[in-house]
């Protein structure tokens, strides 16, 4: 029998494949990897590109990853890609984005927090919720 | 018969809210499921990922990354992961107490707070009441993705590494049950060291570009997938917290239906009545 590892690949939203493999090969920062079965411990970063696992019964499958993290251990191989193309300056733009939105949200912004106003507010929707409740019990 | 009528059009008119609120709960229901299976879905990546952090905390003791030093604490930051939308009974009150819970602590000992809020219920609650928010993300939908949480997240590590924050927390709704959700405070950041036994045979990963790189994405990923999947959970939160709410509101409408049935009844017998013993009089002074 031909040795094979185990391939998984993941990413934060939800898992994209799992099975065994004969041979997978990932676009790594450095250049593209092959792994083999026991092959050393190895992390790498990912580039966005072509992911090729090669299945037990020889077929090819391709999975198109947009960056992530490439983890190697003798027989497991797991690819932590990344949802969408991660560049520093896209990230910055995307923060940059989130507190635009936020102070536009604010523009009236008063910079603390009223508790006593809050818990007042907080306690009378408790109450609403409390009042529902009891006259739902009555109901039945 | 004028009464009898005005209560005709109420039963007709509570018992079409009670199709609406029918329809809520089922529609609830189904994307309950769905986001139940999401939320399994997010979680190896975040498993594997908690694995090959502890495994380089262990291989590289000596290197200590930001995101895993204690701070004095000066500023704290809190990540409000919150619904879009309302009609899910106490679920975004019970959250938001929780979180001024917390937040009435810190402030105690006279520390500032920043927000990062996520979802359009926290975003008007602290607007309304002014808290310092620093970013927000909402309008996410059902399916949320990473993409559109990374600007949010950044600008809270971000803050973070520069030492402007000492310390984040993450505020969402944990789902127990489809009856139950509660909400948890989790700390983001400092990262707790997992307490996991040595191994026994030492060994290092081969590290490409090099450790500190591959670390430092790698714990940005981590805490990425963490808020996601907090994200992720809080909306399984939401769905059942509605299904439950728009059940609770068809029963009442069933019973108030039911009330207004008999009332209608009695109002029409007396009319009837009513209308005979008139017939009856006049017949007996002809």
């Amino acid at each position: 029998m031909a040795m094979t590892l185990h391939i998984d690949i993941v990413s934060a939203e939800e898992g994209i494949h799992s099975g065994k493999a004969t041979a997978v090969f990932a676009p790594a920062q450095m250049g593209e990897v092959g792994i083999f079965p026991r092959h050393a411990p190895l992390l790498s970063r990912l580039k966005p590109g072509e992911v090729r696992v090669q299945t037990e019964a020889g077929e090819e499958l391709f999975f198109y990853v947009s960056g992530g993290l490439l983890e190697v251990q003798p027989h497991v191989v797991t690819v932590l890609a990344d949802t969408a193309v991660r560049a520093k300056d896209l990230d910055e733009a995307a923060a940059l984005e989130a507190q635009k939105k936020a102070e536009q949200a604010l523009k009236d912004r008063k910079t603390d927090i009223d508790f006593a106003k809050a818990k007042a507010e907080l306690a009378q929707a408790a109450a609403q919720l409390r009042a529902i409740q009891k006259l739902r019990k009555k109901g039945r | 018969m004028a009464g009898a009528k005005e209560i005709r059009t109420k039963i007709k008119s509570i018992q079409n809210t009670q199709k609406i609120t029918k329809a809520m709960e089922m529609v609830a229901a189904s994307k309950m499921r769905r986001a139940q299976d999401r939320m399994l879905a997010a979680r190896p990546y975040a498993e594997k990922i908690r694995n090959v952090v502890a495994h380089l905390a262990r291989a590289n003791p000596e290197y200590r990354h930001p995101f895993t030093v204690e701070r004095e604490t000066r500023r704290v930051g809190f990540i409000i992961v919150s619904t879009d939308r309302g009609l899910c009974g106490g679920l975004n009150v019970n959250l938001f107490r929780a979180c001024l819970h917390a937040m009435a602590d810190w402030r105690e000992k006279n520390i500032e707070i920043e927000l990062s809020v996520i979802g359009s219920k926290a975003l008007g609650f602290f607007k309304r009441l002014g808290g310092n928010i620093v970013s927000e993300a909402s309008h996410l939908g059902d399916r949320p993705a990473l993409t559109d949480l990374i600007g949010a997240i950044k600008v809270m590590l971000d803050a973070y590494e520069e030492g402007r924050l000492d310390r984040v927390y993450l505020v969402h709704n944990d789902f127990v049950n489809t009856m139950t959700q509660r909400p948890v405070l989790e700390q983001l950041l400092p990262l707790k060291p997992s307490e996991e036994e040595e191994l026994a045979r030492h060994w290092d990963y081969l590290y490409e570009p090099d450790s500190k790189e591959v670390l430092e994405v790698l714990l940005v990923r981590y805490v990425e997938s963490l808020i996601y999947q907090g994200v992720v959970e809080n909306i399984a939160c939401e769905q059942a917290a509605r299904m439950v709410a728009m059940k609770a509101a068809s029963d009442n409408a069933g019973s108030l239906i039911e009330e207004l049935q008999l009332i209608y009844n009695k109002a029409r017998q007396a009319a009837i009545t009513q209308e005979i013993s008139e017939i009856v009089s006049g017949a007996a002074a002809v």
